[in-house]
């Protein structure tokens, strides 16, 4: 290379970085809903779901405990500290190998509450039910929620029930919400995550999601796979004994997957987190329907699976405990926490490259192209 | 542009003159077979891989030649790794 | 996955970067474009850019059939959707991809029936379910797809079902490639050539690239180490003054294509005399649309269809990127007007837009993201 050309190489590199530095100032700026009307990516856990949290809910409801934006809502009260947290449930179809709604319903709303680091004590349940909707069916929901509760060792001590018309639902919505006592001297939040952190997942991830998809049927694929659906609060109480001063944030990879809970770390804590690909587990058949499908495990839901980022001197307390649970089997580290690049989740190949693991605008969605 | 993946075929389906059920993986579907076939006849066999597009099988896998692709990439492969072995040994001396 | 993970492996990949680096003159910088959507997804889902040393950049190329669907045909699709009783069928890539007024997205909030499906086919089923609607497919994709879009509707045709219907955008690479040559700015030194097109066409098509633009160009899979022997093809083409064309992808593509594929295609369909490409306009004879005597399965004739063309947006220049001319963050709007949540050009549509892979996965600089993840 002549000199010329090194100096026409470096300017480029220069105006490069001003664009990036330009863009990294519009990305910050307060987010917008600009669509006129809701669609589904608002829901989809995504970009699009972050800027209506942002820019409609926080925007009217702002308060310190809310603005942390954590799974659930941690409350210093006279009586001690609580966490407190909701969660509705929509999924299609209403049941699925490995679960249904009602499982779903209480296994969400107790994870939320253990990770927070929460012992996790009562659970209210209100249903939206569709004119038409089989009795039989409610039933079998309601079972599956008193079976999952004695599971997770929590109550559902209050509930409500709406009926409406025909059509005006589909079949069957489940609210829950919850309360669990934090006796546990921690403060775990997405803002805490240090760099030389350690991440780690609990098991192979994006088994509920693929299970849900596959089971709609429209995609006409089947397999043997069934979601993970399960309650945490037994896992985490272990990780907790047995690392807890060193755990940082704990987060279940639903909604988003393990890439939208590693941004919102890496945003929150103005840190970079840096995933190792080859470490991730995924099951072969969730890689091959992810690959039919042309969508990214990574982003995909799991309903049994958390994300841990625990201080390195305390990884593998962590990862022994998790392993010595039942549903914390396969729980392997994902990754570490660095400095730099702060906000951004990066992802070292197994083929050997790197790239940016960036929000997705709304769900996955199957494509061709 | 265009998603293609690699599946095994697993049957032809009795009935469906113009069906395989297709496996990646374990993942099974019922893939369209007829761009295989010609004048109604088609050579694939359980045991033959496909490429899969949009439930379409657009080509059968040529295994030898897959073969060649891998043998070609792999030489590569181990010719370097002699290269490195052989610099590291005149490092040595 | 067989034919799968064995071309994702990290050591062949760094015995092959060596020898593409030992190809390179010094002083020279080589610029190879990749035709096609899903090669760009690989180079950025593998972060295959780390295995070629500087000097070699890869220009990301209109092959992303959804980016180059003009809004104006977007618009007529969404106007297809909203009439009384039809339920509009189509990829989910498509779902996003925003015309004049908005994307399938939004009008589906505002209460148009429009379901995604994997397979033409799983459109038919809908049909034969819905005897009380009309069942609409929006086709899009090259010449990989046409095929499956043309047995559809002879599937149709034999049930004689009628109230299935398609609306028929199917383009043709060559054309476009064709008018990439043309442009008088481009200055490429070779091609990868779009594997799963070529599954269809073979690799014949491709001859005059070669012959009359005295350019090389390598049919490619789609696994990062087939895209990375491509470009070690392309290299030796150059360092021997050759160009030809070869076919890396044999163990998929054969030579003369899929003679049955392209006999449905001419079945159903006909070429269009001209086409609209977003970012690139109106290319001849680029694209395809269904023969009169397959009408009754035509959306285009059995709707109103509102058919006004909508320009592409000033500031946006796509047509540039996609020529190669500029790189994704040197156009004026990237990353600020135009993002992935509000993408104003094509490029910045779908994942596999030049301008949405660079967003998404390269954004950063490449050292700094190599200082990061060094272990």
């Amino acid at each position: 290379m002549n000199t010329t050309q090194r100096a026409d190489r470096a300017g480029e590199t220069t105006r490069e970085q001003q664009v990036l530095a330009r863009i990294a100032k519009v990305r910050a700026r307060r987010p917008k809903v600009r669509e006129e009307r809701i669609t589904l990516a608002h829901g989809a856990g995504g970009k699009a779901t972050h800027t209506l949290i942002e820019a409609v809910f926080v925007e009217a409801f702002r308060n310190p405990v809310l603005e942390q934006l954590e799974d659930g809502a941690s409350l210093d009260t006279e009586a001690g500290r609580l966490a407190f947290t909701t969660d509705s449930f929509v999924v299609s179809p209403l049941f699925f190998p490995g679960g249904n709604i009602g499982d779903l319903a209480v296994n969400g709303t107790v994870n939320d509450l253990a990770m927070c680091g929460a012992r996790p004590l009562h659970l209210s349940a209100s249903f939206i039910l569709e004119e038409g909707f089989p009795v039989v069916d409610l039933q079998r929901v309601v079972a599956s929620m008193a079976a999952a509760a004695q599971a997770a060792g929590v109550q559902i001590v209050t509930g409500d029930t709406k009926v409406v018309e025909r059509g005006k639902a589909d079949g069957c919505y489940v609210t829950t919400a919850g309360v669990g006592l934090l006796d546990r001297p921690l403060r775990l939040s997405a803002s805490a995550a240090r760099p030389g952190d350690v991440v780690l997942v609990s098991g192979p991830i994006g088994d509920h999601g693929i299970t849900v998809m596959l089971a709609r049927g429209e995609l006409d694929i089947s397999a043997d796979i069934r979601s993970d659906t399960a309650a945490l609060n037994g896992l985490t109480a272990r990780l907790l004994d047995a690392a807890g001063a060193g755990v940082r944030l704990l987060r279940d990879a639903t909604r988003g997957g393990v890439a939208t809970i590693c941004n919102e770390a890496a945003v929150a804590s103005q840190v970079a987190v840096v995933l190792d690909e080859k470490s991730v587990p995924v099951r072969p058949v969730v890689t091959g329907a992810a690959e039919l499908l042309g969508i990214d495990p990574l982003y995909v839901a799991c309903e049994g699976r958390l994300v841990a980022v625990v201080a390195p001197e305390h990884a593998d307390a962590a990862l022994a405990a998790l392993r010595a649970h039942p549903l914390g089997e396969g729980a392997t580290v994902i990754g570490a926490v660095r400095d730099d690049p702060p906000g951004l989740v990066l992802l070292r190949t197994s083929f050997g490259g790197t790239r940016v693991v960036d929000l997705l605008v709304g769900d996955p969605l199957p494509r061709i192209c | 542009m265009c998603l293609g993946i690699p599946g095994e075929v697993v049957e032809l389906m009795a009935g469906h003159e113009d069906l395989a059920m297709v496996s990646v993986e374990g993942v099974q579907r019922a893939v369209n077979i007829g761009l295989l076939r010609d004048e109604g006849v088609t050579d694939l066999r359980p045991g033959d891989w496909v490429l899969i597009h949009v439930g379409f099988a657009l080509s059968k896998i040529d295994e030898a030649e897959a073969k060649a692709s891998l043998d070609w990439l792999t030489g590569v492969g181990d010719a370097y790794t002699d290269e490195l072995r052989a610099l590291a040994a005149s490092d040595i001396t | 996955m067989r034919y799968v993970d064995e071309f994702r492996d990290a050591a062949t990949a760094r015995a092959l970067s060596t020898r593409i680096a030992a190809l390179c003159e010094p002083g020279r910088r080589y610029k190879f474009m990749e035709v096609c959507g899903g090669h760009t997804h690989t180079i950025y889902k593998h972060g295959l850019e780390d295995y070629l040393p500087e000097t070699i950049s890869l220009v990301h190329g209109p092959g992303c059939p959804v980016c180059v669907i003009p809004m104006g045909r977007v618009d007529d699709a969404i106007a297809i959707a909203e009439q009384p009783d039809v339920i509009m069928t189509s990829f989910g890539d498509m779902m996003r991809v925003p015309g004049g007024r908005g994307s399938f997205f939004d009008s589906k909030a505002a209460g148009a029936d429009i379901r995604m499906v994997y397979s033409p086919l799983d459109a038919l089923k809908i049909a034969r379910k819905n005897p009380d609607k009309r069942v609409v497919f929006m086709a899009i994709g090259m010449e990989t797809t046409a095929p499956s879009t043309a047995m559809t509707v002879l599937r149709a045709a034999s049930e004689e079902l009628e109230n299935f219907s398609i609306f028929c955008n199917h383009v043709m690479i060559i054309p476009a490639i064709k008018a990439i040559l043309d442009s008088p700015d481009l200055r490429l030194d070779g091609f990868i050539g779009p594997g799963h097109v070529s599954t269809v066409i073979g690799c014949r098509p491709y001859e005059y690239v070669a012959r009359d633009y005295g350019k090389p160009l390598v049919c490619s899979g789609f696994e990062p180490l087939d895209i990375l022997e491509s470009v070690y093809r392309l290299m030796v083409q150059v360092a021997e003054g050759r160009c030809e064309v070869e076919n890396q992808y044999a163990r998929v593509v054969p030579w003369a294509g899929n003679p049955k594929a392209l006999q449905v295609i001419g079945e159903v369909m006909e070429l269009r005399p001209h086409f609209e490409w977003r970012g690139l306009g109106f290319i001849s004879h680029s694209a395809l649309r269904v023969r009169a005597r397959y009408s009754a399965f035509d959306a285009e004739r059995i709707f109103d269809v509102p058919g006004v063309r909508v320009a592409d947006p000033k500031a946006c220049q796509c047509g540039e990127v996609l020529k190669g001319v500029l790189k994704p963050w040197e156009c004026k709007v990237f990353g600020t007007a135009c993002t992935p949540e509000t993408p104003i050009g094509t490029c910045m549509v779908s994942s596999e837009g030049a301008c949405a892979a660079y967003y998404n996965f390269g954004r950063f600089s490449r050292d700094r993201v190599r200082e990061a993840t060094r272990s």
